[in-house]
């Protein structure tokens, strides 16, 4: 029956109430202002697009984790510390202990995917908020991963990782460029520009695409999918809606959570496993307040800090818009401090929104 | 009380319990929450369980559904002597629990809810996805059943009235296959049109031949559907009746055991 009480909703609200839309409100924004402010600053040619692309996507493989890891009702702010820990075990294990290359990376994942699952065992064990446990997870990490790097080294900057990962195809999943022969032949139609001097002479300025974007992009892919088309991404909403309402029904509400936690330490390790590949070095202050950023790239994507509720791609979203005004800001020459406060002001705009859209799904008044 | 006379009743007292629960008890430590309660559920009945706040009407649930072991006693379900370690074991049995306010999850959409623990999938291996169409199909068939016609199988649960609620909670245990159906006080936040939407899906519910356990602490609610009635009082039953040998007033009594409330309704005017 209808109720006549009820009015009519327009198509317009409707698609208010879809996570994304804020985010991708967000995006046409920021695109407008930076075509207009630095149009001709080389920001939108192949380079300019690559700077910002590859900024972009560091952000979203975190984000993507981070949105996951939220919607299921938990936070990790354990993210920076472990990409700057993961790091330093490549290098150390590869550098200074001489193991192969693809076995330090491998070696990487395990020790971070594991303390990724202790991470969320600890919550779900103790009931104390992940806030809290993550937090101290934050300090602990950062402290082993410079004592780790001053005990063997003396330093807190490890190089010599492109030497030792020369020819490996783990390095190079996590550090190689692809598509170099497409990259090639746009550059010799003339889509990209090439160098005009230099031993690199007649070679595109952008060489091909590095596959940090494409686990950037696998990752989204996935992680939309996974959220939304499986019968696991039911049980992250439902874990983190309303725990005790999903146990009732049979959802295994530890098992998601611990999971979404070790994906969480899965996309912090694939983040610093790219750029300890295409820097060639670990530093132990790699990756901090990380763990905040991708939270604000979740929270702009649309979901809500309660859980519950939310989207991969608006967590990409979200990241797009700070690898563009990240890396916007210094092609129109703004001072790029001002990027913390464009964060700070936009988080608090994004949360404004959320919670008006929350209150519009749930009819609260 | 008009609806009295809406729904019809069971007579399934005949036939042997679907649930038969003898002499529970439940200690928690030095509390002694439940002292010997029976009850036992027919298929098709409405068996309403009484009792004021703190009389063990929850804790008695809760070992039926398999949330808590009962410290003594026995329970059988369909003949068989049932151990229950998980409200899963309970459910495959076939007893399905609603509970008051966590039937459902509101920021997620009524499919998504209907399903949820059960999705249906397609493909295999790593492509498993779940079966959306199979499932809107379903989500929005059940509804209809139910008398709630959907937007959509997208919409939120958050815009369903809080009857609407308890009535999709209801048909998702139904449709998986519910004997038996725990109701834990479906009514009691409900105003008066939602509260006669639910009870006519309890009426549904019954005649399919599914036993209906209605906790309550509402008499009148009670009485519009109960085929029987067992009050609670401090842990212990104060006995079972059929509908027509007692009547609103005695159920009343029962419940507040016996004598303060006789007292109250004197001052109140008998409007408790």
């Amino acid at each position: 029956m209808t109720d006549e009480r009820l009015k009519k909703t327009s198509a317009l609200r409707k698609a208010m109430i879809r996570p994304e839309l804020g985010a991708l409100a967000g995006v046409v924004l920021v695109f407008a202002f930076f075509l207009i402010v630095a149009g001709d600053s080389g920001m939108f040619a192949a380079d300019g697009i690559m700077n910002w692309g590859i900024v972009s996507a560091q952000f979203a493989i975190i984000a993507v984790g981070a949105c996951l890891l939220m919607i299921a009702g938990e936070f990790d702010l354990s993210v920076g510390s472990m990409i700057g820990f993961a790091g330093i075990i490549i290098a150390i294990l590869s550098v200074q202990l001489g193991w192969p290359m693809w076995l330090s990376i491998i070696a990487a994942f395990v020790v971070c995917m594991s303390i990724g699952a202790l991470n969320g065992i600890l919550v779900i064990k103790t009931g104390l908020p992940s806030f809290i446990v993550t937090l101290a997870f934050l300090y602990i990490l950062r402290g082993m991963t410079i004592f780790l790097a001053v005990a063997t080294t003396r330093q807190t900057i490890i190089g010599g990782v492109r030497d030792a990962s020369e020819g490996d195809w783990i390095a190079f999943i996590f550090g190689g460029v692809i598509l170099k022969p497409v990259f090639q032949f746009l550059a010799d139609i003339g889509l990209i520009d090439t160098y005009v001097r230099g031993t690199k002479i007649g070679q595109p300025v952008v060489e091909g695409l590095p596959m940090l974007m494409v686990w950037a992009i696998g990752l989204i892919v996935f992680g939309h999918w996974l959220l939304s088309r499986t019968r696991f991404g039911n049980w992250i909403f439902a874990s983190g809606g309303d725990p005790v309402a999903a146990r009732y029904v049979g959802v295994p509400v530890n098992r998601v959570k611990i999971t979404m936690f070790v994906f969480s330490a899965f996309c912090a390790t694939v983040l610093a496993t790219s750029q300890v590949m295409e820097f060639g070095s670990a530093a132990a202050d790699r990756g901090i307040l990380k763990e905040f950023e991708a939270i604000i790239c979740v929270v702009i994507g649309g979901a809500l800090l309660t859980g519950g509720y939310g989207s991969v791609v608006g967590a990409a979203l979200g990241a797009l818009i700070f690898g563009v005004v990240q890396q916007g800001l210094f092609f129109s020459g703004a001072e790029s401090s001002l990027f913390r406060v464009f964060l700070g002001t936009i988080l608090i705009l994004a949360v404004v929104l959320n919670t008006y859209i929350r209150r519009m799904i749930t009819g609260e008044r | 009380m008009t609806q009295d006379t809406r729904f019809h009743h069971g007579h399934a007292t005949s036939r042997q319990p679907l649930l038969e629960m003898t002499d529970i008890e439940k200690h928690f430590g030095p509390v002694i929450a439940l002292a010997g309660v029976s009850f036992d559920i027919h298929p098709g009945e409405c068996h309403c369980l009484l009792g004021d706040n703190g009389a063990g009407k929850s804790t008695f649930i809760k070992t039926m559904a398999g949330v808590h072991k009962p410290t003594h006693g026995s329970i059988r379900f369909e003949g068989k002597e049932m151990k229950f370690e998980s409200p899963r074991d309970a459910m495959e049995a076939g007893i399905a629990t609603v509970y008051q306010d966590l039937a459902m999850i509101p920021l997620m959409s009524v499919t998504r809810n209907f399903w949820m623990g059960r999705e249906p999938e397609r493909g295999r291996g790593i492509f498993k996805s779940m079966d959306f169409k199979h499932a809107n199909e379903i989500t929005m068939e059940e509804m209809r059943k139910m008398g709630i016609n959907l937007r959509g199988p997208d919409q939120a649960v958050g815009t369903l009235s809080g009857g609407e609620r308890q009535t999709v909670a209801i048909a998702r245990a139904v449709y998986f296959g519910a004997k038996v159906l725990i109701l834990d006080e479906p009514t009691s936040a409900l105003g008066v049109r939602q509260t006669a939407k639910v009870l006519a899906t309890i009426d549904k519910v019954r005649s399919q031949g599914i036993g209906v356990v209605f906790i309550t602490h509402n008499v009148r609610h009670s009485m519009a559907v109960g085929d029987r009635f067992t009050v609670l009082n401090r842990g212990k039953t104060l006995g079972t009746a059929v509908r027509d040998e007692i009547t609103a007033g005695e159920l009343q009594d029962l419940m507040a055991g016996g004598q303060e409330l006789v007292e109250l309704e004197g001052s109140l005017g008998g409007t408790v």
